[in-house]
Parts: structure tokens; sequence; C-alpha cells
């Protein structure tokens, strides 16, 4: 079992992420991660989802995917040949005392503080999954309150894009 | 023009000439305009027999059937029947009247979210929301199902979008750019397929429903005949392959004949063709097997690797993709091959006796003797369970006939309403609906739509008084432990067929099935023949 990234362009239309994600329960597919937005084409979504499973699961995701109508295209990202973002907004305690030391943490890590309380920073950041994980680590015993994320969004690198 | 009138239009510009539907408050705009239209409408007697009696008329006829509900428990009826259109890859187009727009999503009277309850089983479905979408709608909807891979679209209206006036434009043609079938076959993996042919020693073709919906049954036979491979089918492929004529050994699967079986067993090139080898047919029989070079026909992508490994994937039509094979002659080994069909049809042939209760009649000799009086020329459709086996193995189809039944769903209650649907859809021909008295008790109700449409359907009933394979289930697996299988409470069906206005008969000696076979299909009118069958008999 591996990770592996579907870049899904679909009509952008009402009812096609409910088909979607029912494919996936319905047909025993585990999802990772799906996050979704219109293209430069905004009759066109395009959805990456991080898929959890083994050559035949990934297969079959991508041949399911393919036979809904409302789907246009499905590619299988090569994991070397991509980038790939997450956005998370981390909301952290914080007081007099910790205040500087995790604004320090943040500036390591070229995140961004956007708000701030007498008892709280909130922190955005964007990066890879490890990233993520690292910035995680280092803020956890400050006491993490909420994350919100918004899953992973891939892209190929260089002239490679997906052809409608 | 309103919506509704729109969408009659849009039926007639389709070549729809019957509807199947049950009215309600949600589709009354519909039936107000159906009433001025040229299309038959039949009421059956609950939607769920409309939506079997679509698919009925679609796998008699080739064309996609049509089947209409209202809103909320009409829509829910006619699930159903969209899963097992789903399962068979039948086309049909189910329309539905929905809650006005502007009350969706309030839960008021007779409202569901049918166009969610149906999205696993069903190609494609649509909520419209404007009559300007309908024209285009309805178009793509009838390409969708009778294109690609076949199956059940569903389109829901809420009346106001039935009621709401607009300019009517013709729709353009279908163009949906995620949807686009292979037709073609790669010409690299034909030309393998070639190879492994002309390699292979022992080869056999798996023929299922794929076959039929490509309108590949003739290029299939020529294909068999001409290299001498032998045939065996699916359930769903039996409709499709009697132009193998000697070719064809038989059934295989858990219900199938022995000579089919031990032929995938044995067999070193295996070529599936339009048949997705569902658990009942192959992955639960044959799975330990084999060395054997696997070819893979199929429409759809997404059932090739599915269930069964292959070597040779061919995405394409069947019947595009078997001419593409046959444009270049092949080096085969026929001698080998003739050999090879040589020992299958020994073992096909082995010589049947049918043994005799003499106050039970033998189900298998009942179907062979309709063959024999039928010339196999009569559409017969089934039930599911024994009655559905007996009729697969023992009824031996002409070119002419049919053979109808729910295969990969399995859904008592559809035999009778698809006999109704294939009786509409091709009025001369015989139709026989093959009955157990458990499924038939779950679609009696239509023998009212066979008498009030005047559509003579002929029924043979099997009664063993048991819900039969259910019972051999627990015979075999749970040591005897009989339960909730006896059908005691049943009525007298051939009174209960009089009471309709229906002639029958009951049965209950072999000797007697000649003559009560003849009886039930002289002339065109309805009738029951119910034959008393002994509750121990095996479904094999």
């Amino acid at each position: 079992m591996s990770k592996r990234i579907l870049s899904v362009l679909t009509e952008n239309r009402a009812g096609v992420l409910s088909r979607i994600s029912g494919l996936f329960s319905r047909r025993g597919f585990n999802i990772d991660s799906l996050a979704v937005g219109t293209t430069e084409d905004e009759t066109v979504s395009r959805m990456t989802i991080v898929v959890n499973g083994d050559d035949y699961i990934i297969e079959q995701v991508s041949k399911q995917l393919n036979k809904l109508i409302d789907v246009i295209k499905v590619k299988t990202l090569d994991d070397s040949d991509i980038v790939s973002r997450e956005l998370a907004l981390i909301k952290v305690a914080a007081n007099s005392e910790t205040r500087s030391s995790i604004i320090q943490i943040v500036d390591i890590f070229r995140a961004k503080i956007i708000d701030v309380s007498h008892e709280t920073l909130t922190i955005e950041m964007t990066g890879s999954a490890e990233k993520h994980k690292a910035l995680f680590d280092l803020l956890e015993p400050f006491g993490i309150k909420e994350v919100v994320k918004t899953g992973m969004i891939s892209i190929q690198r260089g002239t490679n894009y997906i052809n409608k | 023009m309103t919506g509704a009138k729109a969408l009659i239009k849009m039926l007639e510009n389709e070549g729809t000439t019957v509807v199947f539907g049950y009215p309600g408050a949600a589709n009354a705009p519909i039936y107000d305009e159906l009433s001025r239209s040229s299309i038959r409408h039949i009421l059956p007697r609950g939607e769920q027999a409309a939506a079997h009696e679509a698919s009925g008329f679609a796998l008699a006829s080739g064309r996609t059937g049509v089947c209409m509900a209202t809103s909320g428990p009409g829509a829910t009826n006619l699930v159903t029947g969209i899963a097992n259109a789903y399962s068979d890859s039948v086309p049909i187009v189910a329309i539905t009247g929905q809650v006005p727009t502007g009350m969706i999503g309030r839960d008021v009277f007779q409202e569901v979210d049918i166009t969610g309850a149906v999205a696993p089983f069903c190609k494609h479905s649509y909520l419209l929301k404007s009559a300007r979408d309908l024209p285009q709608v309805v178009k793509n909807a009838f390409h969708i199902a009778s294109t690609g891979r076949k199956g059940p679209v569903l389109i829901d209206i809420p009346i106001d979008v039935l009621n709401e006036e607009f300019d009517f434009e013709q729709p353009k043609p279908v163009n949906i750019r995620g949807y686009k079938p292979t037709v073609k076959g790669n010409n690299l993996q034909i030309r393998r397929v070639r190879e492994a042919l002309s390699k292979a020693k022992a080869p056999l073709i798996i023929a299922g429903g794929g076959v039929g919906y490509a309108g590949a049954n003739a290029v299939l036979a020529k294909f068999a005949e001409k290299y001498k491979i032998p045939v065996v089918t699916t359930l769903m492929g039996i409709n499709h392959t009697a132009l193998c004529g000697d070719l064809l050994v038989g059934m295989i699967g858990t219900h199938g004949v022995s000579a089919a079986n031990i032929a995938v067993k044995r067999c070193d090139l295996l070529l599936v063709v339009g048949a997705r080898l569902g658990d009942r047919a192959y992955t639960t029989v044959h799975s330990q097997n084999s060395d054997a070079v696997v070819v893979h026909i199929d429409i759809d992508p997404a059932e090739i690797g599915k269930n069964i490994g292959t070597q040779i994937p061919v995405v394409g039509d069947v019947k595009v993709v078997l001419e593409q094979i046959l444009k270049k002659d092949i080096d085969c080994d026929i001698a080998s091959n003739e050999r090879w069909l040589k020992s299958l049809t020994e073992l096909r042939n082995q010589k049947r006796e049918y043994s005799d209760k003499k106050t039970f009649i033998n189900p298998r000799l009942a179907m062979k003797v309709l063959s024999e009086l039928t010339g196999g020329d009569a559409i017969v459709a089934t039930e599911v369970g024994q009655n559905q086996i007996w009729a697969a193995n023992n009824y031996k189809l002409s070119p002419k006939g049919g053979f109808i039944t729910s295969g990969g769903l399995g859904a008592m209650g559809f035999g009778l309403p698809a006999a109704i649907g294939a009786k509409v859809a091709l009025p001369q021909k015989t139709v026989v609906a093959i009955e157990g008295d458990g499924s038939f008790q779950m679609s009696m109700g239509e023998l009212a739509t066979i008498v009030q449409w005047n559509i003579p359907v002929k029924m043979m009933l099997f009664n063993n008084s048991r819900l039969g394979m259910v019972r051999e289930l627990q015979k075999t697996t749970y040591k005897s432990n009989y339960f909730a299988v006896e059908l005691d409470g049943s009525p007298d069906f051939i009174k209960l067929a009089g009471a309709y206005g229906i002639e029958g008969a009951r049965i209950s000696s072999n000797a007697e099935l000649k003559d009560a076979i003849e009886k039930m299909l002289k002339g065109d009118t309805p009738y029951l023949l119910e034959l008393v069958v002994d509750s121990e008999e095996g479904t094999l």
C-alpha cells in the first residue's frame, strides 16, 4: 500500500463531488484527502485526490472514475515529477511568555502569523506533508487548539500539463 | 411549450413508441401530455414492474426501454429495476416526477432524493432545474443509455419544470466531453490476439451479455466456426450464442454444466468476449486456474483486470473488435482445435436421464419439451432461483428465440414483467415467462396488466411450495436446517389466474407435459401452466 495522487478534471456541476466521493466509499477505496476548485476554465473543476492503495486499487479507482460521465480526465501523477502543496491554518495557545518562541519557529518554517489574541496565535503554513508534520511536532508542546487543512493539491513540473 | 410537452416531443424524437409508467401528483403534467401523444402507455400494477418491463422491452428489441414514476415512493419503487438494469447493462431511461424546485430539500410530501438514491447503480442521472435544459438532457440520456456499456439513466424532473413555458429549441448533436467510449480495438492488441490464437492448442471463447449488446452474435459465430473454437457462455451470454450451433458447450459457473466448466479448466487460451465474469460465473469456481493465456475483449475498460487477470486486454466494441481480428487469416492449428472441440462435445453429449417421479414434474424435462415444441423460437423470460437455472441449462434456444433473465442482480419478481415488456416489444413472438412459486408471488399483480393491455404472455409456473434455491442452500450449508422457505398460504394459482380471466391448468406427471405445453402455446392468449415439482428436486 502506498499513497498515490490522482488529478481529476470534472464538469463544474452540482452533484459531481458527491458522485466521486460516493464512488470511493461504495467500492471500498479510501481517500486520504480530496481538494477541489475550479480551473482556468470555469466550467471545469480539478480535484486532487490522495488515495491509499496498491496498484490494483489505483487502477480500479482511476477506471471507475473515468466511467463517471461528468469526469473528463483522470491522471495518476508521478510522485517524483510534481510539485505539491497543502495549506494549513493552525491555532496554537500562546501567552506573553511563549509568544516569541512560537514566532521564531514560525519564521524558521517561513510560515505566517495571520491572527493574534491574548491567548492564541493563528499560523498560516503552506508546504508538503513532511513540512507540516515537522511544524506540528514543534508546536505541539505549546498546545495546538485547532487545525484546518485544505488537503494536498499537486501540479506537474516543467512544461507538462493535463490536456482537457 | 411546457417542459412536459417538450419531454413527450423529445421521447417521440428518440423513437419511443411505448412507456411503462405509473402516474402520480408530481408527474401529472407528463400524463396530461402523454394522453395526447402517439406513445402507447402501459400501466403496470407497481413501479417496480414498470422498470422491469422497460428492461424486458429493451432486451427483446434492442431499443432503449422507457419507464416513468412519480416522486417519492413511485421513484423508490423503480430502484430495484434500475439496479437490475445496471447489473445487466440494459439500456433504459427512467423518468421521475419531483416536488417543485423551491421545495426540494424540505422533506415535503412524496419527496425523496432519487438521483442520490440511484447513484451507486445508475449509469448517469440528471436533476433538471430548467425546462430549457430538457431537450438536450433527454437526448444525452438516450445516448448514454444506449452506447458504450449500456445501462440505466434517470431523469428527475420537478413539477414546476414540467409546467414551465419556454421556447423549444432542437438539441444539438450529442457531445459530452467526459463520455467517449472506445469502439475500435488497439491494433497492437489485435495482433497479439492473433498470435495467441495461432499458438493455442485448446482455445475457448467465453461469451457474455456484451456480445448481444454489440450486435455481434453473427460475427462471433463466424469467428468461432472459422477456427473451430468451442464456445461457453455466462448466464447473460446464453441469449446471444444460439448461432454457434454445435460449437456451443454450455453455461459456466456455480450453476453451469460440467462440460463447460471442465472446458474452462483445460483450455490453454481463454477469449473472454463481452463478459465481466462475476463470482457466480467464474471467480468462485475457477480462481485456482491456470496457465491459460487470457484475452479479454470488453467495451468497459473498468471490467478488464477487475475480476480476472488478463494478459491481452482489448477495449472496444465486441463486434468491431471481432471484425478486426477476422480481417487477416490466422494460422491456427485447426486439427488440434477440432480434437479439443470433439473432446468437449463428447462430454456435453453424455446422455441425460430424466428421473420420473410419477406424481411430480421433472422441470428439466419440461424445459426440454418446451424447446422441442417451440423449436427454441420462443422468447423465454425467467425468474430468479431454481426455475432460472432449469431454464438456462435445458431450454435449447434457436437463433430466433430469446433468453431474458436477471443475471447480475438476481432480482426475484423480474421474470413476469420482463416477459410482458418483451411481448410488447415483439407482439408476433411467443413469449414464455418461466416462474417459480416464490418469485411469481412478487409480481403476480401483473396478471392484471396482461389482461388490461392485452399482452398475451404464456406462463410456466414451477410450484414446489418452497423457496427452492434458498432451501437447497440451507440443505448444503446449514445442515438441512430449513427455515422460512416454506410457502404455505399460497393461493390456488389456477383459480387466481381464472379470477383475472386467464386460462390455466395444473399438471403433476411427466406424461402430461407434451399435451399441456402444446395447449399452453396454442393461440395468442395468455395462459398459466402450473407444474407441480418435488420440493426435493435439486437445481442441477
